[in-house]
């Protein structure tokens, strides 16, 4: 379905623009939303459903939450049009284009370049979601708990230091 | 593309979402209202149709007819989106859920996802928005308070919520709700393993920690729908009526229609995960496996068998709402983070240390 992807590619493209043009920051938070929801969709048309449930999950559903609540609370009124001076545009322009000419030499020179990428075969006995629990907690259960250690460290660390500053 | 595929899905969409959803949205409005009047000893409305059955086509036409005002002070775009975040969502998580076996050949689901819980909590994480943005578009104090609380509630119960499944998705080793619940049909119900493999020494014994998440389920389900016990996001005596106090008309009855839906699509997860989805107890009329054809008239049981439990899940919603008082906010967060949190964290070591003591090839 060629169709779906260059809809939701759009949709990606259409909501990261309203970021950097909205602007209303909850107008911004929302496009975001959108381009998140149009990414997922990408990923499920790639049969990747775990990964496209997550970014919702966790991106759209819990991370921009908490975006628009800190800009609500925070009452972040419109920011006012800031003028485009020729030295901002030259050197954004240049930033973005490195990007470009980076990501696009990556591709063209890695080591896929010219070779058709092997195909993802969805295997109708196994989904997704159990191969990627076996990588995750059997191949790499180490480093699992590693990072899941280091997480809970710096989620209480954070907490500590918000409530000592509070006295 | 087959289109044999997408017509079947367009008709399952059909059947299942407008056809017998939204009219369960009706009658549980109806219900609602005449389950309140019994408790609190009144009558409640019977006057439309025979015993007041049409008063939601009369509540229908009269929240068309009402003059959909907007207030000026609003910020119009998102004031307008906002009523359709709360009911889509809603809606789209019934996608997953298996309310049937087969009719006609097709298997009842409207999506048979490998992700079904995940899929579910991850649309529903975005009925907040709605109600978020309700608050914060509607530009004035109250409706923005009830936003706010709506939004840490939801983020808060959501945990307890995800992670109370988890020891039940350890059980079934499968997030496939369509496999959860073939499986409950053939070895017992979760929360009532009394036959086939459920009844066991084994079975019996992880019903415990099955029954603690039905329990955390269920509460933090009635947080995430704004249902009264921890209602605070619209608590009439604080806020007005909170997020939805500037709405009127048909944007006020899509939040309304929004919250029952949530509920129906709610209580039809309880029912999948806990109580069977489509199987009657003890295997009666249960086809060996997917390949086999079911009869017309089993389908039709199974398909009835599903929104009876539903519906009495929604009686149960219901009689709860007029039974126990509002929590204070505070409470309702101290419950959240303090008591189901952790309760849901501890269920799931229980269960995997059961589950590897009571293991069937060990010797225990």
């Amino acid at each position: 379905m060629t169709f779906l992807f260059y809809f939701f590619s759009a949709l990606v493209l259409f909501g990261g623009l309203g970021v950097v043009f909205a602007k209303n920051p909850v107008s911004a938070a929302f496009s975001m939303v959108i381009s998140f929801l149009g990414m997922a969709a990408l990923f499920i048309q790639l049969d990747a459903f775990l990964i496209g449930v997550l970014q919702v999950l966790v991106y759209a559903g819990a991370i921009m939450v908490l975006f628009l609540f800190i800009i609500m609370l925070l009452d972040v009124e419109e920011v006012e049009k800031r003028k485009l001076s020729l030295p901002t545009v030259i050197r954004a322009g240049g930033v973005g284009a490195a990007l470009v000419v980076l990501i696009s030499t990556v591709l063209m020179r890695g080591g896929t370049a010219g070779q058709a990428l092997p195909k993802l075969v969805a295997s109708p006995e196994k989904s997704d979601v159990l191969r990627i629990g076996e990588l995750l907690f059997g191949t790499y259960w180490l480093p699992i708990q590693i990072i899941a250690v280091l997480l809970l460290t710096a989620t209480v660390g954070v907490v500590v230091l918000s409530k000592r500053e509070l006295k | 593309m087959d289109w044999h595929l997408l017509i079947a899905a367009g008709v399952k969409i059909v059947v299942f979402v407008f056809l017998l959803t939204l009219p369960l949205v009706a009658m549980a409005v109806w219900a609602e209202r005449r389950v309140s009047a019994a408790i609190q000893d009144r009558v409640g409305p019977n006057r439309v149709g025979p015993m007041g059955l049409l008063q939601p086509v009369a509540d229908g036409i009269k929240f068309l007819l009402k003059e959909d005002f907007t207030p000026a002070h609003v910020r119009k775009t998102f004031f307008w989106l906002a009523p359709t975040l709360v009911m889509v969502p809603a809606l789209l998580t019934s996608a997953v859920l298996p309310f049937g076996t087969k009719l006609f050949g097709e298997p009842m689901v409207i999506a048979d996802l490998d992700v079904g819980p995940l899929f579910i909590f991850a649309v529903a994480s975005l009925t907040v928005y709605g109600i978020v943005l309700a608050g914060w578009s509607s530009n004035s104090k109250y409706p923005f308070l009830g936003g706010i609380r709506s939004s840490s509630q939801m983020i808060s119960y959501e945990i307890s919520l995800g992670l109370s499944v988890v020891p039940l998705i350890m059980l079934y080793g499968d997030l496939n709700l369509g496999h959860i619940v073939r499986e409950q049909a053939h070895n017992g119900w979760t929360l009532l393993p009394l036959w086939g493999e459920g009844l066991s020494v084994r079975g019996l014994i992880l019903a415990i920690p099955m029954f603690i998440s039905f329990v955390v389920f269920t509460t933090a389900m009635f947080a995430e729908t704004n249902r009264l016990p921890f209602d605070l996001p619209e608590c009439e005596t604080e806020l007005v009526a909170g997020y939805h106090t500037e709405y009127s008309s048909m944007k006020f009855a899509l939040f309304f229609l929004g919250e029952y839906a949530a509920m129906i699509v709610g209580s039809g997860l309880c029912v999948t995960l806990f109580l069977g989805g489509w199987s009657l107890p003890f295997g009666w009329l249960t086809p060996a496996d997917t390949a086999v054809d079911v009869p017309f008239w089993q389908g039709l049981i199974h398909i009835g068998v599903f929104f009876a439990k539903v519906i009495a899940f929604i009686l149960f919603f219901i009689v709860i709402r007029w039974t126990l008082p509002r929590f204070r906010y505070d409470q309702l967060m101290k419950l959240g983070w303090i008591y189901f949190f952790e309760i849901a964290v501890l269920n799931i070591i229980l269960t995997a240390v059961l589950m590897w003591l009571l293991a069937p090839g060990s010797a225990a």
